[in-house]
């Protein structure tokens, strides 16, 4: 990030915008809290094995739907799977798409932002009009129609079950990133260091990537933030449904809707996932909250 | 105000357009079968096949066959699953329950959350305050299948307060849990929209006017501040209506309400794509709708922004 903008105090060393936010989450007991969620969150899918040591595949139909206990602690499922170890290990499929679709719409969006707002004039009249119709479909209809045309079954491999719950959302969700860098390259790209770098003769490609994208993606930033959150509910959302994620893939969201028709006699089937899948998304949204407030110099 | 609604409506036409075109390219066009799954869990018969590509035209080049089945949306034509129901009357059907679905949710809204939110801002920082704040987040984070199945799981069957699913009878008493649990994430959002604008208006140059005037506190906040401050939530609201339309699948489908959000939720379960690609187009036509109408009635409401 330039260091022109950091700096309030005199004395200090030059802080660049991000450092000045960095130093201002690190005092936020919201962000520390949440990031403290979303580590151990992290640390869940990327080693399930440090959390458990039973298979979530190894399922013994004579425990089928045996209430929590000294040995599985979150009780059994349908098919006598413990669910516990179903639980640490849905964290993936959680992270996994929340984390691809939100780099997926971050990059296509900040291009089409990027090219509509720097070049302008025709170009950004017809990207904007593009964007302004896939802006216009909400995005879980969105989501249902790419997922009931693309059905996965049983057989189809985990990764692409996976790849296409995050296209299906992926199709959507860029709009909002590709007009917020459209506005913040808009305001950028009159700014006296922009000129100062053309006047000196930097193509437009150096521009763009060494002098407007840096100052002009923290709105991207927040926005990311925030939306991960939305994602993991998404993709939970579509797997309740029974279209999104499938079978061999272990989510909260399948659990959560298997555990849908005992909801009267085994209540632990439902309560547990959702449970986690509901702090997920809080740590999410305070976390975003956090960035949103580290970021907005406003409200310094 | 006459030219910004012609201005709106004009705004309009390339974005239906363009929609349609999305929804069409999607549900036709991408490579691969565009067969596959749309007739339950089978293959689609022959026949069927033959027939809808007669239909969609899917032979012809792309834009043709698109300015084809725009026509036939025009005329009211949104397809036909290979059980020989037509997807319009089907939808037509389960309507009205959905838009009696959508009015208990938006009247939780109003009394609930602007409620919330008219007790928070008036009192900042205070305890009630803290408690509308911490609320919101935690409903906010809860997806709506989950507060739904809990809902209906403690409410509905354990204590028998409210009826646990609706069935044929889409009473207004059978709707209150679903209403309220369609209506739970937009509360929160409306309490805090509320609470916000509230405390921002409070500073206003014509709140302090008021004041000096002399005016008694109850007519300078019932009156003056509240009108204002409203605007913002009443704009939320609408177009959180034309959502609640369209988004109440997962709702409708725990609470078995037997509207427009279920039968997709059905459809989906059966993979019936025909049912489930044509009553969303459709939702999404009306979502594209409703907006509209509310952007009418934001620049009727606020005249600065018809005017701007």
């Amino acid at each position: 990030m330039s260091r022109r903008r950091g700096g309030g105090h005199a004395a200090a060393v030059p802080r660049s915008l991000a450092g000045d936010a960095w130093r201002d989450l690190r005092r936020s007991p919201l962000f520390v809290g949440s990031a403290a969620i979303i580590l151990v969150l992290v640390a869940m899918a990327a080693v399930p094995g440090l959390f458990t040591n039973a298979d979530p595949r190894a399922c013994d139909l004579a425990y089928s739907r045996q209430p929590p206990s000294g040995d599985a602690w979150f009780g059994y499922d349908l098919q006598g799977c413990d669910m516990y170890a179903r639980t640490i290990y849905g964290a993936r499929a959680s992270i996994l798409v929340g984390v691809l679709t939100t780099v997926v719409i971050a990059v296509v969006g900040s291009v089409v932002g990027m090219f509509a707002g720097y070049h302008g004039g025709r170009v950004d009249a017809l990207l904007s009009r593009f964007t302004d119709m896939f802006f216009a479909v909400p995005m879980l209809l969105g989501a249902i129609i790419v997922l009931a045309t693309f059905p996965s079954t049983i057989d189809t491999p985990s990764w692409q079950t996976i790849g296409k719950v995050v296209l299906a959302l992926g199709v959507l969700g860029w709009t909002t990133v590709a007009r917020l860098m459209r506005s913040t390259v808009i305001q950028v790209k009159q700014s006296d260091y922009v000129q100062a770098a053309r006047g000196l003769g930097a193509g437009s490609r150096r521009v763009l990537l060494r002098h407007v994208l840096p100052n002009a993606v923290a709105p991207v930033v927040v926005y990311s933030t925030i939306i991960l959150g939305v994602f993991v509910v998404l993709e939970a959302t579509l797997s309740f449904l029974g279209i999104g994620l499938q079978a061999p893939v272990i989510s909260w969201g399948i659990a959560i809707s298997d555990a849908r028709a005992y909801i009267r006699q085994s209540p632990h089937m439902l309560l547990f996932p959702g449970a986690f899948l509901s702090v997920t998304v809080l740590a999410f949204i305070m976390l975003g909250d956090a960035v949103r407030d580290a970021f907005d110099p406003r409200l310094r | 105000m006459g030219r910004y609604v012609a201005r709106r409506l004009l705004q309009m036409i390339p974005v239906v357009i363009g929609t349609t075109f999305i929804i069409y390219a999607l549900v036709w066009a991408l490579p691969g079968d565009p067969f596959a799954g749309r007739c339950g869990a089978r293959p689609c018969p022959a026949a069927y096949v033959a027939d809808m590509t007669a239909k969609y035209n899917l032979d012809d080049p792309l834009p043709l066959a698109y300015i084809q089945y725009l026509g036939n949306l025009l005329r009211g034509d949104f397809g036909e699953t290979f059980q020989g129901l037509s997807v319009g009357e089907e939808l037509l059907r389960a309507y009205p329950t959905t838009v009696k679905l959508a009015l208990v949710a938006i009247a939780f809204e109003i009394i609930i959350g602007i409620g919330a939110g008219i007790l928070a801002g008036l009192r900042r920082g205070s305890f009630i305050d803290n408690l509308v704040l911490v609320s919101t987040l935690v409903v906010v984070s809860i997806p709506v299948f989950v507060i739904g199945s809990v809902l209906q799981l403690f409410l509905g069957m354990r204590w028998g307060i409210f009826p646990a699913t609706v069935g044929g009878d889409a009473s207004l008493y059978n709707l209150i849990l679903p209403g309220f649990v369609l209506a739970s994430l937009s509360l929160a959002y409306v309490a805090r929209l509320t609470r916000t604008s509230l405390a921002e208006n409070r500073r206003a140059d014509y709140v302090r006017t008021a004041v000096a005037k002399g005016l008694p506190q109850r007519r300078v906040i019932g009156i003056h501040t509240m009108r204002n401050s409203l605007i913002p939530v009443v704009t939320f609201i609408g177009a959180d209506f034309g959502a609640l339309l369209g988004g109440a699948i997962v709702t409708e489908g725990i609470f078995n309400v037997p509207g427009v959000g279920n039968l997709i939720f059905r459809s989906i379960t059966t993979r019936d794509g025909v049912m489930v690609t044509g009553a969303v187009t459709v939702l999404v036509l009306v979502f594209l709708l409703v907006n509209l109408l509310v952007d009418l009635i934001y620049g009727w409401l606020d005249p600065r922004i018809s005017h701007g």
